[in-house]
């Protein structure tokens, strides 16, 4: 059967009727009657316009008008040698790849998985582990008023399932690789992931976007974190995809009493690309950490969309996020802190700093505080700015050439964030890129 | 060394040197003194090589070399140093990635192999000795945070490191106190010999109690109006610029009409 061509809301309800008669787990009827609801409630929402409070910065016209469709049978396959650029470092460990959302079982690597520790393809757990995926698969990424995660939802078909049992440390990070390829059309994926990190445990995180070419595809990804008390948990969302691609994702973190989770992104790619953080500090006494780093060129958009909710007392949340924006490209950065009522004693601080490297390039930083709680301190501040030539002129006064004072002055922008991650191989792996973005960016040429 | 004729430099369409002559020799050491605003800062600039100030006329030779066309690296790779008045503060750019970057790039223009580590914190530290620099230093961020006699100490150490020829001090003595003013004189005297210049603006015959300079020149509306030996530099301090700042004033505006 030819695949279906999804642009408007009707070709993808079409699109979904072919696509849930086998789609994995269609079987299960708890997850039919959901994946129903949330292409009902798309058909409803419809893609958000820049009327929408939320996308007011960001036009996802592009993505509305494009037409796309599933990704097909017949799986691509891939050797080592293809993905190795894409394998930072000293990651030597637990992998698992999906090629066109799909899962891959030749470039994984799960076998030796340490005790306490489950990491599968979400298809497989849909088999194994039944309960765990049934009790929290769509509990906590609300598709209800984003058309996106409904979208996602009502779609969802592979994607990383990662178990980390009560009382179990891995040091070792996971990674989580989602390879991008050329197709015959335009295709839209809809990873999904789930990771469940039970009470005093610890785990890593990497969730790693690529493409294979220049394509344009549409990636749709919702990752959803359940962190039990007094855990510890490292999220990287490294986005380094296509310049033509599209990517909107999602991470909702569910944060038990005293948990710690930091989250780290870094977006590189991309024609257009959202990235939606939304933690909820459940537990008293939780804390969460968001740092991200974004750069973008030419005509790229990058949105970074922050929702740090405290729900409970105690809790502390820290956002730092740094921009570099060259070309003619746009970046938003719009930070919600949301204090509920009982959220007293609640710290939160939120700090968004921007470099612009052209005159054409744009940035829009908004905050937004929405406070319930009468004994709370919550701060805020955003800069906009670009290289000081003072410092500029004081470097080569110094014996340092034009580039080298502004690739020096670029670098010590971003080690800001990288200085923060505390994993080596994968700080090691983002400084190359920032590094690489440097020079590819042709930031040396246009001077004097 | 350094000759500069009829140097006429302009920012912002605004005039400021106006016709400055000003010859150094290696192994001497210069004074230029001269009130708020008469174009001292200017002047240490234009050496260094900043692109905002403008020369409209005149020359700068240094070393034989026209200077004006030179860019600011490799002014300081042909041994220029100024130290600013007002250092900049460089956050995220620690001293010792800093210094490395700057005391290799120096060493490669004069063909010499770069500093190997352990030479290289060995040299540091013995400059660091000399200028009673904390040990925390090279951790620390260019500039950042420093009390503004760090600042000034940590130029005159960068100066130690770098081993200019021609050395522009831009009142390094301001806003010192006594005893930073003694470890500053004692980094420049340490610096003193036959091979290398020191150009040291200054508003304070203080500094040269310590600092023994072989000419004064006073500098008055971006032009310097008298030179004479180190004597000057107590009658300036007694008397003032008032003398020269009427007369030269409506010299000029005489001239200009
Ligand atoms: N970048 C600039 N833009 C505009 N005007 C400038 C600039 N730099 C200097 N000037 C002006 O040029 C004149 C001379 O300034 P300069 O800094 O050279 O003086 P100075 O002798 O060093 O004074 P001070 O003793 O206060 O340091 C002043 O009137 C100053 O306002
Ligand atoms: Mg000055």
């Amino acid at each position: 059967m030819e695949p279906v061509k999804m642009q408007d809301t009707n070709s993808y309800l079409e699109g979904f009727s072919q696509f849930e008669k086998d789609a994995p787990g269609s079987d299960l009827s708890w997850l039919r009657s959901i994946r129903q609801d949330a292409i009902t409630r798309f058909s409803e929402l419809g893609f958000p316009t820049v009327r929408d409070e939320d996308w007011r910065f960001t036009n996802i016209a592009p993505i509305a008008r494009a037409s796309f469709q599933l990704s097909q049978n017949g799986q691509r396959t891939l050797s080592h040698t293809e993905i190795e650029t894409f394998t930072p470092q000293g990651l030597s460990g637990i992998q698992i790849v999906f090629v066109n959302g799909r899962y891959l079982q030749e470039l994984s690597s799960l076998k030796s998985l340490p005790k306490g520790i489950k990491v599968s393809s979400l298809v497989m757990a849909l088999d194994k582990d039944k309960d765990l995926i049934e009790h929290h698969l769509t509990r906590y990424a609300d598709y209800q008023k984003d058309a996106f995660l409904a979208l996602n939802t009502a779609f969802m078909e592979d994607g990383a399932f990662v178990y980390v049992q009560r009382g179990t440390v891995l040091e070792e990070p996971i990674h989580l690789l989602y390879i991008t390829t050329t197709a015959d059309a335009p295709t839209i994926t809809n990873p999904r992931n789930l990771i469940l990190a039970e009470d005093n445990s610890q785990a890593t995180i990497v969730e790693h976007h690529v493409s294979l070419d220049e394509s344009v595809y549409f990636s749709n990804v919702v990752t959803e974190v359940v962190v039990g008390s007094n855990s510890v948990l490292n999220h990287f969302m490294i986005e380094r995809e296509s310049k033509r691609a599209f990517n909107i994702s999602t991470l909702r973190v569910q944060q038990g009493r005293s948990s710690n989770v930091t989250s780290h992104s870094l977006l590189l790619g991309g024609a257009i690309v959202r990235n939606n953080v939304h933690p909820v500090l459940a537990g008293e006494g939780s804390e969460c950490y968001i740092n991200g780093l974004f750069m973008s060129t030419g005509r790229q958009h990058m949105d970074n969309y922050m929702k740090v909710e405290h729900a409970s007392p105690h809790c502390d949340s820290r956002q730092l996020y740094k921009g570099v924006l060259d070309g003619k490209s746009r970046g938003v950065f719009h930070g919600r802190i949301i204090v509920h009522k009982d959220a007293q004693k609640t710290d939160a601080k939120q700090t968004n700093r921007n470099l612009l490297l052209s005159d054409e390039a744009k940035i829009d930083t908004k905050p937004q505080l929405e406070i319930y709680a009468d004994d709370v301190k919550c701060t805020h501040g955003a800069t906009i700015g670009q290289l000081d030539e003072n410092a500029i002129f004081y470097l080569r006064s110094r014996g340092m050439t034009l580039d080298s004072a502004r690739a020096l002055l670029l670098f010590a922008f971003t080690s800001e964030i990288l200085e923060h991650i505390k994993v080596d191989p994968i700080r090691n792996y983002l400084e190359s890129l920032v590094t690489d973005w440097f020079v590819q960016g042709k930031l040396f040429d246009r001077t004097q | 060394m350094l000759e500069i004729r009829n140097l006429h430099v302009k920012v912002e369409d605004k005039e400021i040197l106006r016709g400055l002559d000003l010859k150094i020799n290696a192994g001497e050491v210069h004074s230029i003194m001269g009130p708020n605003g008469s174009g001292k800062s200017t002047l240490a600039q234009v050496l260094a090589g900043r692109e905002t100030y403008e020369v409209t006329e005149g020359e700068i030779i240094y070393e034989g070399k026209n200077l004006i066309y030179m860019s600011p690296e490799e002014r300081a790779r042909e041994g220029i140093f100024m130290a600013f008045q007002y250092p900049v503060e460089i956050p995220g750019v620690a001293n010792t990635y800093f210094l490395r970057e700057a005391v290799n790039a120096v060493r490669k223009y004069r063909g010499l192999e770069p500093f190997k580590h352990v030479e290289f914190i060995k040299m540091v530290k013995s400059k660091m000795k000399l200028l009673d620099m904390d040990d925390d230093l090279l951790q620390r961020s260019v500039n950042e945070g420093f009390s503004g006699g760090e600042k000034k100490r940590s130029e005159i150490f960068q100066m130690a490191v770098l081993e200019p020829k021609l050395c522009i001090l831009d009142e390094t003595d301001s806003g010192l106190d006594i005893d930073a003013l003694k470890i500053v004189s004692k980094g420049v005297n340490s610096m003193r010999n036959p091979e290398r210049a020191f150009l040291i603006i200054t508003h304070y015959q203080r500094l040269l109690n310590y600092i023994v300079t072989d000419y004064v020149h006073v500098l008055v509306d971006g032009r310097i109006v008298k030179s004479g030996g180190k004597e000057l530099a107590l009658e300036l301090e007694d008397k003032g610029y008032s003398s020269w700042e009427q007369s030269e004033g409506q010299n000029i505006k005489a001239a200009n009409t």
